[in-house]
This record gives structure tokens, sequence and C-alpha cells, in this order.
């Protein structure tokens, strides 16, 4: 029984933190570039949504995943116009991305599928279970090598921290924001397709339900760098499989449930602490969300 | 002619947010013109549209005010949507454990509640950031899951109302707030605006008059235009900090009285519709200003209003149109250099330059 529940809490974990590293890492090349990315939620929904609608269209769940990266992307585009040319803050417009893509989505739904917000089952061999589990921890070593090992990444890096200087150095500091946000879009993007294609087998009405928010958490927590964010994503995934794992299966020593909520509590609180710096110091990039105004 | 300009660019942005809206309508098949008429008609009909409207805009106003004070000491507040939680939770739990006591010590704790919770809630990322220099935004972002997670703990485990809903027990009677059909003629009870949009009224002038009639309000404001100026004067910024976040806290708290003690009687598990989220957009499209507020307050409780008029009469455009619109809207009003070709860090604060 012990044995058991640890293999299935084991594989719980993977797939509870597959979407999470995704979208964390797509937030870490948005962040280190200076872009403050709370749209992460927003972004998730849009893969999440065209993921299941394009693979009902289609048949085929590999355009799906496509679809979805691309539709993420998308997303990130708009956010990437309006705070990178137009200057708008990043956090107002990340709030009104994940307001737009709460009812963009069902609006769709509504449209096409006539449903109340729902795309239509896919059926089972038409699902992608495996291959974004694979592709977000390929993805851990291949951006850590992008960011700390290749010029791209020394400029994002750089545009984040300094950007004054990197703009001296020849860097464009615009074209590495925009590819840093378009970036976390598509990642994101995967990150929800395996919501709707992956884990489950259609898209439903908010279905990330704060998911890119503990992602956003998982990246602070890992202090923006890739490693570091794994782990926090494999906690953060932990703490919702245990969740659900072991709801009723585990008790307090009085015997009574361990309530939920107070599971769901620890990947906020621990943000928070260590955003405090109780636990280390956890240090945003320095030129993180201030728009970059180039010196005329 | 300043309060021309003003009105101005929110007015574009919110034209520019409709077109786009239509041509989405467009886009599935249906007709925009229609689908408008169905969104902003409903909501000018008596009583029931009047009704409903300004219910709905009653939180509105609160959370676009809280949004508004922080604004104006240079934070942005998104926990908004927390705040409001744990202000509705704890003035349901002093009408239900108080439930027995008259009305007139009842209600006056209940505010009382509602307001201290809200603000304690708000004060926690404001300390966080004086003390430790954390962002708000994180961790009111945050602290908007801890305190869903925590209501939601305390409405299951300890004050659940028996029964498939996740709602509390009801509040005493003592502690209700009247509806305001009450007082007019013409207009049933059965609508839930209540006094608590009065109260929101009250909220408007009161803020008004706090930041810009008020030595403490000019402290507020000279931190969030110009914090070095302000510390090198003698303000201490982390003090305004506290001040704002719990002031905000307050403010949003609030609509615990608007959706406890006037229309639900209890506390109901998860129901805001994203009021706090909103709250931002009303507060860039007012302007940062307590009239801004209710002007846009009232747009926005239109939208809402007529969105279940679409859901129920337009073929294939849902009530998710209006999430779309609101969410365009904001995203206009933030990226105001799109419309003015003008921009300053901090444009959304001063005056228009369009």
């Amino acid at each position: 029984m012990g044995e058991l529940l640890t293999v299935a809490l084991f594989w719980s974990t993977i797939r509870t933190s597959t979407p999470l590293i995704l979208a964390a890492l797509g937030g870490m090349f948005s962040e280190r570039a200076g872009v403050i990315n709370i749209a992460l939620e927003g972004m998730m929904l849009a893969g999440a949504f065209t993921a299941a609608a394009v693979t009902h269209a289609v048949g085929n769940p590999i355009v799906g995943l496509a679809a979805g990266m691309a539709a993420g992307a998308l997303v990130g585009a708009i956010h990437a116009v309006a705070c990178i040319t137009y200057k708008a803050d990043q956090v107002v417009t990340g709030t009104a991305i994940n307001i737009i893509m709460i009812g963009m989505p069902a609006f769709l739904s509504g449209a096409f599928f006539l449903s109340s917000g729902s795309t239509p089952q896919i059926p089972k061999d038409n699902l992608l279970p495996w291959a974004p589990i694979y592709i977000a921890f390929a993805l851990v070593p291949i951006a850590w090598y992008v960011l700390y090992k290749t010029p791209f990444g020394l400029r994002l890096r750089s545009v984040g921290e300094n950007p004054e200087a990197a703009d001296a150095a020849g860097v464009s500091v615009s074209r590495m924001q925009y590819a840093g946000v378009l970036l976390s879009g598509a990642l994101a993007g995967i990150g929800g397709a395996y919501l709707s294609i992956g884990q489950s087998s259609l898209f439903t009405r908010n279905m990330t339900s704060g998911r890119g928010f503990i992602a956003l958490a998982a990246l602070i927590f890992g202090k923006w760098r890739p490693v570091q964010t794994l782990l926090a994503c494999l906690l953060f995934g932990f703490t919702e499989a245990v969740s659900t794992q072991m709801q009723g299966v585990m008790k307090l020593p009085s015997g009574a449930d361990i309530p939920v909520q107070f599971v769901h509590m620890v990947p906020y609180l621990l943000t928070i602490i260590v955003l405090a710096g109780f636990i280390g110091s956890s240090r945003p990039p320095q030129a993180l969300g201030i728009p970059y105004q180039k010196e005329r | 002619m300043i309060f021309l300009r003003q009105l101005l660019f929110p007015l574009i942005a919110v034209i520019a947010a409709f077109i786009v809206g239509g041509i989405l309508i467009l886009l599935i098949g249906d007709n925009p013109i229609e689908a408008y008429r169905l969104l902003l008609g409903s909501a000018l009909s008596w009583p029931d549209g009047i009704g409903y409207t300004l219910f709905y805009a009653t939180p509105l106003i609160f959370t676009g005010l809280a949004v508004l004070v922080a604004f104006r000491c240079g934070l942005l507040n998104i926990g908004a949507e927390g705040q409001l939680y744990v202000g509705a939770f704890a003035t349901a739990w002093v009408g239900i454990s108080l439930a027995g006591m008259s009305a007139w010590f009842l209600v006056p704790l209940c505010f009382l509640a509602a307001i201290v919770a809200g603000g304690a809630w708000g004060a926690i990322p404001g300390i966080l950031k004086a003390r430790f220099g954390s962002h708000e935004v994180i961790n009111t972002i945050m602290l908007n899951f801890i305190a869903v997670a925590l209501c939601s703990y305390f409405t299951q485990y300890h004050y659940k109302n028996p029964g498939p809903i996740m709602e509390t027990t009801a509040i005493g009677s003592g502690a209700h707030v009247a509806r305001l059909g009450k007082f007019i003629p013409g207009l049933p009870e059965r609508i839930p605006v209540n006094l608590a949009f009065l109260i929101a009224l009250l909220c408007c002038l009161l803020v008004y008059l706090f930041l810009w009639r008020t030595k403490w309000g000019y402290e507020l404001r000279a931190t969030g235009s110009n914090p070095s100026a302000a510390e090198y004067g003698g303000i201490s910024i982390r003090k305004q900090i506290i001040i704002a976040m719990t002031i905000s806290g307050s403010l949003a708290g609030m609509v615990g009285i608007n959706e406890v003690l006037g229309y639900r009687y209890r506390y109901y598990d998860g129901f805001s519709d994203n009021y706090g989220f909103t709250g931002i957009a009303v507060a860039l499209l007012g302007r940062n200003h307590p009239v801004g507020v209710i002007v846009a307050a009232l747009l926005f409780a239109v939208l809402q209003r007529g969105g279940i008029h679409v859901d129920g009469f337009s073929e294939y455009v849902t009530k998710d149109i209006v999430q779309v619109l609101q969410g365009t809207i904001i995203l206009f009003v933030a990226a105001e250099a799109f419309f003015s070709g003008s921009f300053s860090k901090f444009g959304l604060l001063k005056r228009a330059k369009v």
C-alpha cells in the first residue's frame, strides 16, 4: 500500500509539475530580459484552448500542440507590443491579458461549439500524455545552456540587468525583450496545451486555475534560475499531488483530515517568505519592470 | 477644458475596445450592433436594469477606490481580490457569531470587521514592502490565493451551512443592511442594490477629501509622485506605503458589506466575479480620480448586467464578451502611448496629453 502510494505520488508529481515547469521557464526568459510576466496564466489558457480546439478539428495532437504554442506566442506578442513598443505598465498589461483570456476561450467555444465554455471531448488516441512531459524536462538543461552559454542568453540577461549598457554595446534592447516575451508565451502555451490534450481530454473554462501564478511563484522561489526553478516546480507540483492523491489517506494525529486548503497555500506562502529574504535572498533582474527609454 | 481632456482619452480607449469586440463578434458570424444593443440597452430599463447595474457597480467602486489609493502612493495593489474575500468573510463571521445582537450594535460591528480585516490583509504586503523591500505585486498575488484558501477552509470546516453549496450559515437578521427598494417607490426589494451603494459613494467623497484636502493625503500623494523628494521633505516613505496599503485593503474589504450584509446574508465561497481585478480597470479608466471611478464602475456594471442578456438572447455571443471587452479596455488605457504617441513612465497618473 505504502509503496503503491509512493509510486502514484511520484508520477502525479511529474504530471502536476510539467505545466509549471514549462510556464516558469517561459516566464524566466521574459523576466530575465526585464519584462514582468504575470500574463503566464493567460498565455497558458490560450495554449490550452487552442490545442484542444485544433486537435478536435484536425484530429492530430501534434498539430494541436503546435497551435497551442503559437497561440501562447501570439498572446506574448500582445504583451510585447503593449509593454515594449508602447511602454505600457507591464503589470497592468499582464492583468488585462489575464482578464481577456478568461473570457476569450469561453467566448470562442460558445460560438464554435455552442457550449458554455468548454471544447468537445477528444478521443483518447488523439491525446499527448507524454510528449509535453519530455519537452518540459528536456527544456531545463536547454534553457540553462541557452541562458548561460550562448551569446543570445548573455544579451538577454544583460538587457534585463542593465539595458543602458547593453544598448551601448550594440544590443537591441527591444529585440531581445521581444524574443524573451515571445518565448515565454510559446512555452506557457505548451504548458497550457499539456493541461487540455495531455492531462485531460478537453478544454474547460478557466482550466489553468491559477497555475500560471504558481509558475510565477516557482520562478521567484527558484531565484530566476533554470535548475532552481525546476526544483521549485517539483516542490509545488508535489504539494498539489499530495493534496489530490493524499486526500482522505493521510490524517492528522488527531484522526482528522488535513484540510486541502492548507496544502494549496504552501507555494504562495513559501514565495512570500523567500521574497522577504528569509531563505537566502531572491534578487530579481535589476531592470525588471522598467520600460527602457532609448537615449536620444 | 482640462476636464474634457481628461475625458477624451478614456473615451477613445473604450471605443477602441468596442471596435475590437465588434470585429470579434463579426468573425464568429454574429451581429455586433445587435449584441451591443443587448449589452448596453438592458441596463437602462427600470427597475431591473438600473437596479442591478447599481448593485454591480457597488463592489467595483470599492475596489476601484482601493486600487486608486494605492496607485496614488505609487503602488499597484492587485490584491484587492484577496482583501475583499477576507473582509467579506470577517463581516460574515461577526454577523454569525453575534447573531442575537441588536442591529444598532451589530451593523457597526460588521462594518468594522470588513474594514479592519480588509485593511489588515492589505497591510501585510505594505509591511513586507516597507520592511523587506519585497515587491507588492508578487506579494498581493500570493496573498490573493492564500485569502481564498483561508476563507474556503473556515467556510468548509467551521461555519458551513449543511448542503452541497459551499457557503456559511446565515448571519443574524440584525446585521442585514437595508435594500434601496425599501426607500424608493417602484424599486422592488428583490433587487439586491442596498445601502452599500450609498456607502460606496460616500467613500468616494471621503477618499477625495483625504487625498486632496488633508496633510496625510498630501504626504501619500507626494510619496507616489516623487518618492525621493518626499523623503527629502521629511516624509517617511515606509510609513506611507503601509498607510496606503491599509486604506486600500479597507476599501476592498468593504465589498463584504454589499455582498454579505446587503445581498446574500451569508458568506458564499468564491463569490467575487473578479471584482478585485476589474477594480484595476475601473481605477485606470477613471484616471485614478474618485469621480472617474464612479463613472468607470457604472460602465463596467452596465456591461456585467448586459452580459446576462447577451447570453440569453443572442445566438452565438456569450457573456464572456464582457471580460474580453474589459480586458481590452485596460490594455488600451495602459498602452496610452498607442494613441497619444507620447509617454512618460507614470503617464497614467498625469494629465492626458491627447
